[in-house]
């Protein structure tokens, strides 16, 4: 997967797990909580998502790294290149 | 003897399989519509059910019907069309004087299903376990929802008494109300219960799951013919306030409690105590003030199972057997047994009854069973009577809890 799909990919969980927002103009370097309504439950779903849909763990540890959509996609690129 | 403060309501919400409020659901009743019809569930073969159609996103958002369950989506719903119809200024209201109790037959019985089942998809390997599990299943959960809903901080719990909940939940609106400790009481009961396959199951098992060819006519309390069950789901929440309260805003009165009682039978697990409902029933007329004779309509629980049925109008019969009461009626029927929702649901379907003068029928009795033969039962088409002064709601539930709620037209 390349780094554009790896953003698509993020972007559709973020969709379904926030249906109500608008997602179309979200800056990839600033954090997602002060763009969007995401709370701690939706941060564990997209934990979940990535897990169930790309077999992805992510650690508590490397919660920080979802912060911000930049952040996210260079932390899952390792993880996700190989799809 | 305390003198208690009249209550009154003075809102509803509904959703029922037939209507989604009260206009709609009356004309239904009087209409003889049914609002039961073909309903897949895991596991099993298509049964009939009850299922509603109301707008589940009038009052709550996609995500937040996400995180919750069903029964909160019902029970937001209900208590926001609740509180418009009575015409409360929510947003100036004091919202830490609201209380939201919700009366529930069981609750988290879905959301488990769903999740075993999601498991099974991944192996049971515990790490696909959500983490909404908690909030989604925890007993308070639908009346917990409608606090976040509608930002009331007042007290909120959902009440477990099988199928009396509807009853139940208004009683203790009542109770709460009486005792100073709330001044508006959103108060009922909901079910979300078509969504297990447990409980269809189980009623199966017993061999109290209904069955026809035709899914409306499934739900045939009181006919020879009636075979069992059809779960439904639903809700009705009221508004209720001290009389003093709601004169005082000018709020449209639907009725006055008058009385109310609830007590077990300490029998059996599944089967009813007739002489313990009739004990019940002269509880709650005696606690109105009132004689046998003084009541209106008996709105009755009646579920279509063969003994309970039966038993039922033993006791009604042993109660008002020589009095004259103006219709005995039945609302399961129409929209199967609404199990949290069913007492609350089928009080509101007879509530216009003090303005429009109808009793509305039960339907789907064919052939009336012999041993259901009570006096005055209506039967098919509604039945016009000078008027509609009290009337007394049964709603019986298993490990033998028994309700009956008296609500009388509001006189000054």
């Amino acid at each position: 997967m390349t780094a554009e799909g790896i953003r698509k990919a993020i972007l559709e969980i973020i969709r379904d797990i926030l249906p109500d927002e608008d997602l179309g103009s979200l800056a990839p370097d600033k954090t997602f909580r002060e763009q969007i309504n995401l709370d701690s439950m939706d941060f564990l779903d997209i934990v979940m998502e990535l897990r169930k849909r790309y077999s992805i763990e992510v650690p508590e540890k490397d919660y920080p790294n979802l912060a911000t959509m930049n952040s996210s996609v260079g932390y899952l690129m390792p993880k996700m290149e190989r799809l | 003897m305390v003198d208690w403060a009249r209550v009154v309501i003075t809102g509803v919400g509904l959703c029922a399989p037939n209507g989604d409020n009260l206009s709609q659901f009356r004309e239904s009743l009087l209409a003889g519509r049914s609002g039961v019809e073909w309903f897949t569930t895991r596991y099993m073969p298509q049964v009939p059910a009850g299922v509603c159609h109301f707008d589940q996103y009038r009052y709550q958002s996609k995500k937040a019907a996400r995180r919750g369950t069903r029964a909160g989506s019902i029970s937001i719903y209900c208590a926001n069309e609740a509180i418009k119809d009575a015409g409360v200024d929510i947003a100036n209201a004091r919202r830490d004087r609201m209380g939201v109790f919700v009366g529930i037959t069981e609750h988290g019985n879905v959301e488990t299903e769903n999740e075993i089942y999601n498991l099974a998809q991944y192996n049971n390997d515990i790490r696909f376990w959500t983490h909404h599990h908690n909030p989604r299943t925890v007993a308070n959960n639908p009346a917990g929802e409608v606090t976040l809903n509608m930002n009331i901080t007042g007290p909120h719990l959902c009440l477990g008494a099988a199928c009396a909940a509807g009853n139940l939940g208004v009683i203790y609106g009542t109770q709460m109300l009486r005792l100073g400790e709330v001044d508006l009481a959103i108060a009922g009961g909901v079910s979300e219960s078509i969504h297990t396959f447990g409980i269809f199951a189980s009623f199966k098992a017993q061999g109290a799951l209904a069955s026809h060819e035709d899914p409306t006519k499934a739900s045939r309390p009181f006919d020879k013919d009636r075979n069992g069950i059809v779960v439904a789901e639903g809700g009705c929440l009221y508004t209720l306030e001290r009389l003093d309260d709601a004169l005082q805003r000018g709020a449209k009165i639907y009725g006055e409690v008058a009385g109310y009682a609830y007590n077990s039978d300490a029998t059996d697990f599944v089967l009813p105590n007739p002489q313990r409902q009739a004990e019940c029933m002269k509880l709650a007329i005696g606690r109105a003030k009132m004689t046998p004779g003084d009541i209106d309509i008996v709105s009755s629980h009646g579920t279509g199972t063969n003994q309970g049925d039966q038993y039922e109008c033993m006791a009604i019969q042993e109660v008002f057997g020589g009095h004259k009461t103006a219709g005995v009626n039945n609302t399961k029927s129409f929209i199967g047994h609404a199990m949290g929702a069913a007492g609350a649901l089928e009080l509101a379907g007879n509530l216009p009854s003090f303005d429009d003068g109808l009793i509305h029928p039960t339907i789907n009795i064919d052939n009336l069973d012999p041993e259901c033969k009570i006096d005055n039962l209506v039967i098919g088409s509604p039945k016009r009577v000078e008027k509609v002064d009290v009337i007394l709601n049964n709603s019986f539930g298993m490990l033998g809890v028994n309700s009956a709620l008296i609500v009388k037209r509001f006189v000054n």
